[in-house]
């Protein structure tokens, strides 16, 4: 009985949080829009009964998805903007790991506080503070000015490439901390043994610590390209009018155009498309643990 | 083959080899042997060319290895935590170090393969290093370091991680597979039986320094020094001072009351030198009545028996109070046995089966 209890928390936590929520976004999608409160019909009402509430659903809102290409060209925009968010933090991120895994042990817990500590502030502080300083008077422009690599103040600000400086610094730390946790748990000797087996550093670098530190860049890249694929907030602050991501769609069509359904319609093709890098995340962490017995 | 000349390691203040010159011959299998921290670990890891000696050369067959990476040296290292690579398969982890060579294709799976079957791993050539025992783990390390035909393999205290049983059998092996390549093994190790059985030559060492380089048996026969005689086996101290009797033997002045005891040295001896004679239990013959003719006897109770089956090594307290270990094969029946706790026994040995040590 008790086992029964702990295995059912869980699920029953999913079931109320995640499920839940989700089948009301999906009834949603497949209802139509109206000026209503909710803003949208039709609604469950038990004396015309079931059948008659079921008939009135449809997929009207996905196929409006097809026929207007913002649509898919924002999905696309926002594929490619976490996947090249996802490589440069991970070639941004993975030498401070290794820098920390490689670090005497008196400096670690300094160098992993260090990585964490931006996390003790407001995320959308930190995000007005790049703001702050990648504005036409920010103070990259002032200092770029100032030491004369540049005659004119640089563009950063409302282009995709804040956006992209916006995405990397804020999920810099998902990448390290995985990939760190696999490189301290490495055994030295290993490359060691790949030198005195004829290894060069570089080649032992290669064959040996990137391999056993796989299952920490594969977790690391999933867990920046999961969030920043729905990313809204770093978009709409630091990115412009020319920054197509599916969350600022989704953002405005629920709270500019109201329209409801076609919003919920977008965010259900959103979760569709990451159930695929999820569950192959999944799938890495359960190979991980199973390697690791 | 191998040659440290006046080799010195330090690491800050510390020093962690001090001073110390070395030969290694070609085909031995050389131990070195101490307790932790005496620098033998040290000592492998400058060979392998993961540390460089601060003072001081090493030659490995006539040339100063000082400058050479570890990747450029034909010398190979069996790694205490084995260090196979967990995410290839044991042929993969065999063939590493072949692959990092110019050699072709198909010689390098004819090595493997020979290499498996040396250490009898065929059947597991596809596993993954977690997928196989402990033991089976250190035959794949030793496949690996020896799959290169090294000129020389270090064995960082290959079977430590074994239990007793399985340590036993794979020494033989280990034995074994060092006469049939003919490679020059040496094997760094703080179990003194370890050292004994597989090594033909062992260096005592402690402190960064080498107490005394020779063979298992003289080891264990005529150690230099109390260090070695205590390190090496059980072993049996009694302090006192030496007058000379002529003809190698000597007088020994040990406790007030006592007659003195009888030894001989083939090292001088002055008068009233301060000296140690160091006896092995089982050269100490046990009796319940007083022997005759013996070069040496004393009596006292006996205090505590340790029983391990074939032998029985019995404490004996002197009035004293100094207690002398001995050693008897139980030939008779333990109920038979002509003395027990707290009886009184005579202790006696030959004079010459001791070793007069000064320090």
């Amino acid at each position: 009985m008790r086992r029964f209890f702990l295995i059912a928390t869980p699920y029953a936590w999913l079931l109320a949080l995640f499920l839940v929520p989700f089948l009301i976004v999906l009834k949603i999608s497949l209802s139509d829009t109206a000026l209503a409160i909710p803003p949208y019909v039709p609604k469950l009402d038990w004396a015309e009964g079931i059948g008659a509430f079921l008939s009135q659903l449809d997929f009207e809102n996905f196929a409006f998805l097809t026929e207007d290409d913002l649509y898919w060209k924002a999905y696309l925009s926002s594929l490619q903007i976490a996947v090249v968010s996802t490589v440069f933090t991970l070639i941004i991120g993975y030498p401070i790991a290794y820098g920390m895994a490689r670090a005497p042990d008196e400096w670690r817990p300094t160098l992993m506080m260090l990585v964490i500590l931006p996390f003790w502030t407001s995320f959308l502080i930190r995000v007005y503070a790049w703001m702050g300083i990648l504005s036409q008077e920010g103070f990259l422009n002032q200092f770029l000015l100032w030491i004369g690599v540049i005659d004119t103040p640089l563009t950063i600000l409302n282009t995709n490439t804040a956006v992209y400086i916006g995405i990397v610094y804020t999920y810099l730390p998902f990448m390290i901390l995985p990939i760190y946790a696999a490189l301290d748990r490495m055994d030295g000797s290993l490359i060691e043994a790949a030198e005195d087996l004829g290894c060069s550093r570089l080649t032992a670098f290669w064959l040996v610590t990137i391999p056993l530190s796989r299952n920490g860049i594969v977790a690391g890249s999933f867990l920046v390209f999961i969030p920043a694929l729905g990313e809204f907030v770093i978009p709409s602050l630091l990115g412009g009018s020319g920054t197509l991501m599916i969350g600022k769609i989704l953002w405005e069509e629920f709270f500019s155009n109201r329209d409801w359904p076609v919003a919920s319609a977008v965010a259900v093709i959103l979760l569709l498309i990451l159930v695929i890098p999820i569950v192959l995340f999944q799938r890495n962490q359960q190979k991980q643990a199973e390697a690791e017995q | 083959m191998i040659r440290f000349q006046n080799v010195t390691k330090r690491f800050g203040e510390f020093v962690a080899i001090d001073d110390l010159s070395l030969d290694i011959f070609e085909q031995e299998f050389f131990a070195l042997l101490g307790p932790s921290g005496c620098g033998k670990t040290t000592m492998m890891r400058m060979l392998a060319g993961f540390e460089n000696p601060t003072q001081g050369r090493i030659e490995l067959a006539g040339q100063d290895i000082g400058p050479v990476p570890p990747n450029k040296r034909a010398v190979n290292m069996m790694f205490q935590s084995y260090a196979l690579f967990p995410h290839l398969s044991i042929w993969d982890n065999i063939a590493f170090g072949l692959r990092r060579s110019n050699m072709p294709k198909d010689q390098i799976t004819a090595r493997v393969e020979e290499m498996l079957k040396l250490t009898r791993l065929e059947k597991f050539a596809r596993r993954k290093p977690h997928q196989i025992s402990g033991g089976q783990r250190q035959r794949v390390a030793l496949a690996r370091s020896l799959a290169k035909a090294p000129k020389l393999l270090l064995l960082d205290e290959p079977l430590g991680a074994l239990d007793k049983k399985l340590r036993q059998d794979t020494q033989f092996e280990l034995m074994d597979i060092q006469e049939k390549t003919g490679t020059t093994f040496v094997i760094v190790t703080h179990d003194q039986e370890e050292a004994m059985t597989v090594a033909s030559r062992v260096a005592v060492m402690d402190e960064g320094r080498l107490i005394q380089v020779s063979t298992p048996d003289r080891l264990y026969e005529t150690p230099n020094s109390v260090y070695v005689a205590d390190f090496i086996g059980d072993v049996n101290i009694i302090e006192g001072a030496t007058k000379a009797l002529g003809d190698d033997r000597y007088q020994i002045a040990w406790v007030d009351g006592q007659p003195p005891l009888v030894a001989t040295s083939h090292r001088p001896f002055s008068d009233s030198q301060p000296c140690h004679l160091a006896i092995r239990p089982e050269k100490v013959a046990i009796s319940a009545d007083r022997p005759e003719n013996a070069d040496n006897s004393v009596q006292g109770k006996v205090l505590d028996i340790a029983y391990l089956g074939n032998l029985s090594t019995y404490h004996v307290e002197l009035p004293s109070g100094t207690i002398i270990k001995a050693q008897a094969a139980n030939t008779r029946r333990i109920s038979r046995r002509s003395f027990t706790w707290e009886d009184p026994v005579w202790l006696s040995w030959t004079a010459t089966a001791g070793v007069l040590l000064a320090e």
